[in-house]
C-alpha cells in the first residue's frame, strides 16, 4: 500500500503548521536569543523594541504564569533565561507583533548587557571540570582487567564524531489559539504532543486537560522535534494566554539552526583486545557525550550509546563508561539512532584500527565476532540474532569476493582515483529504553455509514506510520482501506502519549489499534451471529462481507455496523497496549530492555578522487532484517532515506561551532546535506525475511532508525580508499570525512607514496 | 502595477516590486503548496516556474520564489504546484506516488514543479537532464533513489515526444490544458497599456536577486529598485568583431544555452553543473556574480582567466574596464554606486586556445567553492605555451588573477618541471585564510592539486605519474 499522503503531497495540498489558515487577529512571535554562550545578564533593554511599529508586547521570564521550566528528564532548562545564559540562542524575550516582519524587526532592537563567563565547547574539558548532566554510567560484562592477559593483540585509540543538524525541511513552529474557559489549542510541529502539553502546562500554569495539542503532520522530524518543539509551543501559548489572541511562530531557518540542539558530538577512547584467532576478547570504551547546556534527552541518548557499544558483536569482556558532559552549546537532542550510531562508530573504529595494525581486512574481524542467538549483551539480554544470516546473505548475494577483486583491480590500474570497500553490520534494539514509555493507546470509532476513524498517539512525519495504522485497522476489520481515516494526533483524543520516536511508534500504536479493532470485531461477530442465528465462532468478516462457515451471507460490513448500532452495541473502543516482557534495572545496568533487535549488513563501496579529495558513493548493498514487512514500499523508503542521512553524517555534514560557542554552519549555504548527486549510485536492498515470532506489529520489524547506521560504512570505505593511495597515512578516527579531511590525509607528507 | 498570470489567473498587484514572489504566493494568494525551507535558494521547496513570452513561444524556467522579486515576473506566467494540478493526478504526480518518492512531503511540491520544468524544456530528455532538473531540490527523507526512479519514468515518456514540449505535456497528462492558452494571454498582456513596470528609475540595482535577497530580505522588499533583468538590451550573447559580448543581465542558464558560449567552451555544461543549481542559474546574472565581489565567485574566476572586459554604464556615459582591474580589495570595486555592468566581453578563443575550470566544495553541487580556478593557454604549433592565464578564488580577499604565476607560462613547454614552478609561484601569490570553507593549509593544497588538474586536462599527453 502506498503512503496514504502521497497524492496530497504531490498536489501541494497537505497541511503543515505554516499552512493552517489564520484566524482573524492572529499575532506573530519572534524570540530574542542570547548573543553570548555563557554569562550573567546585567540588563535587558526592551525600550527601543517596544517602540517599534506593530509590536504588541514583549514577554520575558517575568511573564511566566506557572514555572519557568521546560526540562523533560531533568528540570534544568528554563524557557526564558533569568539571570544567566548558557548557550547562544537561549531565549531571553519573545516579541509579539502584528506581523512576522514587525516581530523580527523588533527583535533586532533588543539589547542585552551580559557579563561574559568562560565558554566550554569540548566535552572532555567539561568532564574534567566535573560538569556532568548525570552521574557517569558503566555497563559491564565479564572482567576486562583479567581479559587483557588473554589477548594476543591490543589496540587503543580515540574517536570523534561530530554532531548533525536535523534539517527537517519544515522548520520548528507552533500556533496557539485561545478557546473559551482558559483553554488553549496549540498546533505544534512536534513528535511529542504530550511533551508539548506538559511544557505548556508548566509554563502557563494551566492543567493538562485545558490544553489540546494537535498535530496533523510534520515536514520531517528525525528526533529534532521530539523534545525541542516544546520551546516554541510554550512561548506562543504563554503569549496567547496573556493576550487572548492567536499567536504563531514559524521559525526562520537561521533561528531554527542557531537555537536548537543537534545530534550529540562524541569524543571517545577505546581499547580492544583480540586473541590469535581474531576473536575479540575484551573491549573497554569511555564515551564523552557533548550534551550542550541542559539535559534535554541527553541521559537517554547516553544510555542507548551504551546499549549499542558492541554493535552486532559478541564480546565476552566489556567495560563501557559514558559521561554526559555539560557544555555551552544548545542542548543536544534526539536524532535518528539516538546515541546508537555514536556507540557503533567507536567499536567499528576499534576493529578498523586492529585490522590496520595487523594489515588485514576489517571484515575478517567483523565476521568472526558476529553475535549468535543466545549470546549475552553487556546489559544482560540474550540475543535472538540474525547477524550471521544478514552477513552471509550479503556476502553471497552481492558476491563480496568479486566486489573486493574489482576494487583491488581498479586501484591497481588507477593512479588518480581509488576505491574503498567496507562492511557495516548493524544491530539495533527496539523499544524505548525507558521502559515506562513503552505504552500506547488508540481510539477507534466505527460510524453507521461503515466508515472508520482511528486516532493514536503516533505522529506522521513522513515515515508512513499513519499508513501502517490504517493497514492495521483495514486488515483487522477486513474492509476497504478507503473506509478508514487516520485523524490528526491530539492530546484531547489520546492522552499521555509517548513521543513518536525509538522506531517503536508503529509497533506500540499499531498494537493498540489492533486491540481496539479486535475488540470491535468481537462485538460485531456477536451481532452478526444474533442476526444470522449462528454461533459467533462461525462468523468471519472478509473483504467487507460477513461469512458464515466460509460462505458469504450477503450481509455487508455497512449492514452489520448498522445492525450493531440498532442493537445499541458500542462501535467505539479505546485500547491500551503495554509492551510485555521488557524490564531494566538501572541500578545493576542489567535487564531485558528491548522487545527485539533489528539486524542487517551493508557493503559500501566508494570512489575517491585523489587529486581533488572529493568522492562518490558507488554502492550500498544491504541485507536487512525486516521480519515480515507489512509495507515493503514504505520500509524501502526508510532504508534508502536512512542510509543517505547516515552517509551525510559521515561525509559532508559538518556542524561548526567556534570557540565562543557560535554556530558557523548556520544556514543551508554553510551546512550541506546530501543532494541528488551525492547519494549512492546504487542502493540495493534485500529483504531478509524471517517469520519467527516477535513483538513487532504483524511481525513487521521497526525500520526507522537502524538503516541510518549503514552510513557509517561510508566513513570506513573512504579510509580504505585513502590508504590505497597513501598506505601509511596516519588517520585519526574523526568523522565526518569531509573532502578537506580526505585531501589532507591523501597528501600527508611524512608517509611514502604508493600510488600506481 | 505589476501584472502577471499566476497559474490560470491574472494577478495585478500594487505591492512593492521588491516584494518576494514567495510571500505573494503564500500570504496574499494563499497558495500554500509552495513551501518555505530556507529563504536563501538552497533547498528548492519554493520552486515555481516562470514562463516568458519570447519570439512566438513561452519559455518556461524553474526559479526559487524566495529570491525572486515581483518586479522580475512582470508580464510572465508564474506556475505553482496548484497550477499543475488537474482533477486526477498528473503523470508526474503519479510517478512520484508510484515510486514512493514522497515521505514527509514538504519538499515534494518543489520537486513536482522542477519536474514540470524538465517536461517543458525543449532539450532532449536524457536521464542526466532529468536528474539535473531537480539539482536545486533538497529532500531529507527519501534518499532520492525513489525520486530518481520516478524521473526515469518521466524521461522515458518524454522520449516519445514529437513536436513541441508544451503540447506534448498537455496531451500526455503532464500539464493542465489551460497551458495552451497561455501564449496568447501573455502576448496580450505584453501589449496592454500600463504594461510598463515602472516609469522612473529606482535608486538601487537589482538583477536576479539571488545574492541581495539572501543578504537583506527585509530591506530589499521595501527598496526603491531599478530592475536590470527585465531589460532586454542587457541580455544578449553575441559575437562582435571576434569578441564574445554578454549582456550584464544574462543568466548562467543563458550562457549555458548560448551556441556562442558552447562553441567557445565545449565543456561549458560540465562547468555550469558545478555552479549553484538549475533554479538559481535561471535567475542569477553574470554581472551579479561580478559585483557581489565574493572572493570565490565562480563566474568571476572563470572570466578572469579569459581577460574579460567590462562595460560600465551610469545610464548616460560608459567606460571600459578589464575585469582584472575591477577588484580593489575585499568587497571593494572600481564602480560608482550609479554604475551597472552593461556588458562583459572577451576575445573569442581560437583553435589554439585551451581552457579549463575547476571547483571543489564540500558538496560537489549547489555549494560555494572552497577553491575554484580557471586556466587558459594559447599553444603554438610546436607545443609551447604562447601565453597562459591562471585565476583562483578562495585564496585571497578578492577573486584573483595570478599575474606572476601566469607570466611563468609564457614560452614554456608544459611538463612536470613547469608544473612545479607554477605551483610554487602560485603558492607565493596567494594568501588564503581559514574559514567555514576550509583551513588555509587545505586551500593551499587544493589549489596546487587543481593546477595539476589543469595540466592533466589541458595537456593530456603528459604522463599522470609525472604530474602527481
Amino acid at each position: 500500500m502506498k503512503h496514504i499522503d502521497s497524492a496530497k503531497h504531490t498536489r501541494g495540498e497537505s497541511i503543515y503548521l505554516d499552512d493552517i489558515p489564520l484566524l482573524q487577529g492572529t499575532l506573530f512571535a519572534a524570540a530574542f536569543g542570547s548573543p553570548l554562550a555563557h554569562g550573567t545578564i546585567r540588563r535587558l533593554d526592551l525600550s527601543d523594541a517596544e517602540q517599534c511599529p506593530g509590536v504588541v508586547r514583549i514577554f520575558t521570564f517575568k511573564d511566566v504564569r506557572g514555572e519557568n521550566q521546560i526540562g523533560g528528564i531533568i528540570p534544568d532548562e528554563p524557557l526564558f533565561a533569568e539571570n544567566h545564559v548558557h548557550f547562544i540562542g537561549m531565549p531571553l524575550a519573545l516579541v509579539v507583533a502584528e506581523s512576522d516582519a514587525a516581530a523580527r524587526h523588533a527583535v533586532g532592537k533588543i539589547k542585552a548587557d551580559i557579563d561574559p563567563w568562560p565558554v566550554v565547547t569540548d566535552p572532555r574539558v567539561a568532564q574534567a571540570n566535573g560538569e556532568l548532566i548525570v552521574p557517569p554510567r558503566t555497563f559491564r560484562l565479564g572482567d576486562t582487567e583479567k581479559a587483557w592477559s588473554l589477548c594476543e593483540h591490543i589496540v587503543e585509540g580515540r574517536t570523534d564524531t561530530n554532531g548533525q543538524e536535523h534539517l527537517y525541511i519544515e522548520t520548528q513552529g507552533a500556533y496557539a489559539v485561545p478557546l473559551e474557559d482558559q483553554t488553549i489549542r496549540v498546533y505544534s510541529s512536534t513528535q511529542a504532543p504530550t511533551a508539548v502539553q506538559r511544557a505548556v502546562s508548566k509554563i502557563t500554569g494551566l492543567a493538562m486537560n485545558a490544553l489540546d495539542i494537535e498535530v496533523t503532520r510534520l515536514g520531517g522530524g528525525f528526533g529534532g522535534k521530539e523534545d525541542q518543539a516544546n520551546v516554541w509551543a510554550a512561548l506562543v501559548a504563554l503569549a496567547c494566554l496573556h493576550l487572548k489572541k492567536p499567536v504563531k511562530y514559524a521559525l526562520p531557518r537561521v533561528d531554527d539552526m542557531v537555537m536548537t540542539g543537534k545530534r550529540h558530538p562524541y569524543s571517545s577512547d577505546f581499547k580492544l583486545g583480540l586473541d590469535k584467532d581474531l576473536r575479540i576478547v575484551a573491549y573497554e570504551v569511555d564515551f564523552y557525550q557533548n550534551a550542550g547546556a541542559a539535559a534535554d534527552l541527553s541521559p537517554a541518548v547516553l544510555e542507548r550509546t551504551l546499549f549499542h557499544s558492541t554493535n552486532s558483536y559478541f564480546i565476552p569482556n566489556v567495560r563501557a563508561t559514558a559521561y554526559s558532559c555539560r557544555t555551552h552549546l544548545p542542548p543536544n537532542t534526539a536524532f535518528r539512532g539516538f546515541g546508537g550510531p555514536q556507540g557503533m562508530f567507536v567499536i567499528e573504529a576499534a576493529i578498523a584500527k586492529a585490522a590496520e595494525t595487523l594489515n588485514i581486512s576489517a571484515a575478517l574481524i567483523q565476521k568472526r565476532n558476529l553475535q549468535r542467538t543466545g549470546d549475552e549483551f553487556p546489559y544482560g539480554q540474550r540475543a535472538v540474532s540474525e547477524a550471521h544470516a544478514c552477513w552471509q546473505k550479503a556476502e553471497d548475494l552481492y558476491d563480496a569476493d568479486a566486489l573486493r577483486k574489482q576494487v583491488d583491480s581498479f586501484n591497481m590500474k588507477n593512479a588518480l582515483f581509488k576505491k574503498g570497500l567496507a562492511f557495516m553490520p548493524v544491530c539495533f534494539g527496539i523499544s524505548f529504553t525507558k521502559t515506562l514509555l513503552n505504552q500506547a493507546r488508540a481510539q477507534v470509532h466505527v460510524y453507521t455509514d461503515g466508515s472508520v476513524s482511528v486516532s493514536t498517539g503516533a505522529v506522521e512525519m513522513g515515515q508512513g506510520v499513519n499508513t501502517k495504522m490504517l493497514q492495521v485497522a483495514a486488515t483487522t476489520f477486513s474492509i476497504d482501506p478507503a473506509l478508514v481515516k487516520i485523524q490528526a494526533t491530539s492530546t484531547w483524543k489520546i492522552a499521555n502519549t509517548s513521543p513518536t520516536a525509538a522506531s517503536a511508534t508503529a509497533d506500540l500504536n499499531g498494537k493498540a489499534v489492533l486491540m481496539a479493532c479486535t475488540e470491535i470485531v468481537g462485538r460485531l461477530k456477536d451481532v452478526a451471529a444474533a442476526e444470522l442465528n449462528t454461533p459467533p465462532g462461525n462468523i468471519e468478516l472478509h473483504n467487507g462481507m460477513v461469512y458464515v462457515d466460509g460462505s458469504p451471507t450477503g450481509m455487508t460490513w455497512k449492514q452489520l455496523v448498522m445492525a450493531a448500532y440498532i442493537r445499541r452495541v458500542s462501535l467505539s473502543e479505546h485500547a491500551h497496549y503495554a509492551t510485555p516482557e521488557i524490564h531494566f534495572d538501572a541500578a545493576r545496568e542489567k535487564g531485558h530492555p528491548f522487545s527485539y533487535h533489528v539486524y542487517g549488513t551493508a557493503i559500501v563501496i566508494v570512489t575517491l578522487d585523489c587529486l581533488r579529495g572529493r568522492y562518490t558513493i558507488d554502492a550500498v548493498k544491504v541485507v536487512h532484517d525486516f521480519g515480515t514487512s507489512m509495507n515493503p514500499q514504505i520500509d524501502r523508503g526508510q532504508i534508502e532515506g536512512g542510509i543517505v542521512q547516515g552517509i551525510g553524517w559521515m561525509t559532508m555534514e559538518e556542524v561548526v561551532y567556534d570557540e565562543s560557542g557560535r554556530l558557523r554552519s548556520n544556514t543551508l549555504s554553510t551546512y550541506k546535506i546530501p543532494d541528488i548527486y551525492s547519494v549512492p549510485a546504487e542502493i540495493a536492498i534485500d529483504f531478509l525475511h524471517t517469520d519467527r515470532d516477535n513483538l513487532a506489529i504483524f511481525r513487521s520489524k521497526a525500520v526507522g532508525e537502524p538503516p541510518l547506521m549503514y552510513g557509517i560504512g561510508a566513513y570506513f570505505a573512504l579510509r580504505n580508499a585513502i590508504h590505497a593511495f597513501n598506505a601509511g597515512a596516519a588517520l585519526p578516527f574523526d568523522a565526518p570525512m569531509t573532502p578537506e579531511k580526505a585531501l589532507m590525509a591523501l597528501y600527508q607528507k611524512q608517509v611514502k607514496h604508493v600510488a600506481g | 502595477m505589476i501584472r502577471f498570470i499566476l497559474n490560470n489567473k491574472l494577478v495585478q498587484s500594487d505591492d512593492p516590486p521588491g516584494m518576494l514572489l514567495l510571500d505573494l504566493i503564500r500570504y496574499r494568494e494563499h497558495l500554500s503548496g509552495t513551501k518555505i525551507g530556507c529563504r536563501e535558494g538552497d533547498c528548492g521547496a519554493c520552486t515555481v516556474l516562470t514562463g516568458e513570452w519570447k519570439g512566438g513561444q513561452v519559455v518556461y524556467r524553474p526559479v526559487v520564489s524566495c529570491l525572486t522579486a515581483l518586479g522580475n515576473v512582470h508580464q510572465k506566467h508564474v506556475v505553482t504546484v496548484e497550477g499543475l494540478n488537474m482533477k486526477e493526478l498528473s503523470f508526474l504526480q503519479q510517478a512520484i506516488c508510484e515510486e514512493s518518492g514522497t515521505q514527509c512531503g514538504f519538499c515534494t511540491p518543489g520537486f513536482i514543479v522542477s519536474m514540470a520544468g524538465f517536461c517543458l524544456s525543449e532539450n532532449a530528455p536524457t536521464h542526466a537532464r532529468a536528474l539535473a532538473a531537480v539539482d536545486g531540490n533538497i529532500c531529507r527523507c527519501t534518499g532520492y533513489k525513489s525520486i530518481e526512479r520516478a524521473l526515469s519514468k518521466v524521461a522515458a515518456l518524454l522520449r516519445e515526444r514529437q513536436g513541441d514540449a508544451m503540447t506534448f505535456a498537455v496531451d500526455h497528462g503532464i500539464l493542465p490544458a489551460y497551458f495552451k492558452e497561455i501564449p496568447g494571454r501573455l502576448a496580450e498582456l505584453s501589449l496592454q497599456p500600463n504594461g510598463v513596470l515602472h516609469e522612473r528609475k529606482g535608486s538601487r540595482f537589482l538583477g536576479g536577486g539571488t545574492d541581495l535577497y539572501v543578504k537583506d530580505h527585509a530591506g530589499m522588499s521595501q527598496a526603491d529598485l531599478e530592475f536590470l533583468s527585465t531589460e532586454e538590451s542587457l541580455k544578449g550573447i553575441v559575437l562582435e568583431e571576434g569578441r564574445c559580448s554578454i549582456g550584464g543581465a544574462a543568466t548562467v542558464s543563458d550562457l549555458k544555452e548560448s551556441p556562442i558560449i558552447r562553441q567557445a567552451f565545449p565543456h561549458f555544461d560540465q562547468y555550469a553543473r558545478l555552479i549553484s543549481s538549475t533554479p538559481i542559474r535561471n535567475i542569477a546574472t553574470v554581472a551579479g556574480n561580478f559585483v557581489n565581489a565574493s572572493p570565490i565567485g565562480d563566474l568571476t574566476v572563470f572570466f578572469l582567466a579569459l581577460d574579460a572586459s567590462l562595460t560600465l554604464s551610469d545610464g548616460v556615459s560608459r567606460r571600459e574596464l578589464p575585469l582584472r582591474k575591477f577588484y580593489k580589495g575585499y568587497k571593494l570595486l572600481d564602480k560608482a554606486p550609479e554604475e551597472f555592468i552593461e556588458k562583459i566581453s572577451f576575445p573569442m578563443p581560437d583553435k589554439n586556445e585551451r581552457f579549463h575550470f575547476e571547483k571543489v566544495s564540500k558538496r560537489t553541487h549547489l555549494d560555494i567553492a572552497s577553491v575554484n580556478t580557471a586556466m587558459q593557454v594559447k599553444m603554438s604549433g610546436t607545443g609551447t605555451i604562447v601565453e597562459g592565464h591562471l585565476s583562483a578564488g578562495g585564496v585571497g580577499p578578492v577573486p584573483a588573477y595570478l599575474t606572476k604565476t601566469s607570466s611563468l607560462l609564457k614560452g614554456e613547454k608544459p611538463d612536470s618541471h613547469l608544473l612545479a614552478r607554477v605551483i610554487g609561484a602560485a603558492q607565493q601569490e596567494i594568501s588564503p585564510i581559514s574559514d567555514v570553507r576550509g583551513t588555509a593549509d587545505y586551500k593551499r593544497l587544493l589549489l596546487s592539486n587543481l593546477i595539476k588538474a589543469h595540466f592533466l586536462t589541458l595537456f593530456p599527453h603528459l604522463p599522470v605519474e609525472d604530474l602527481l
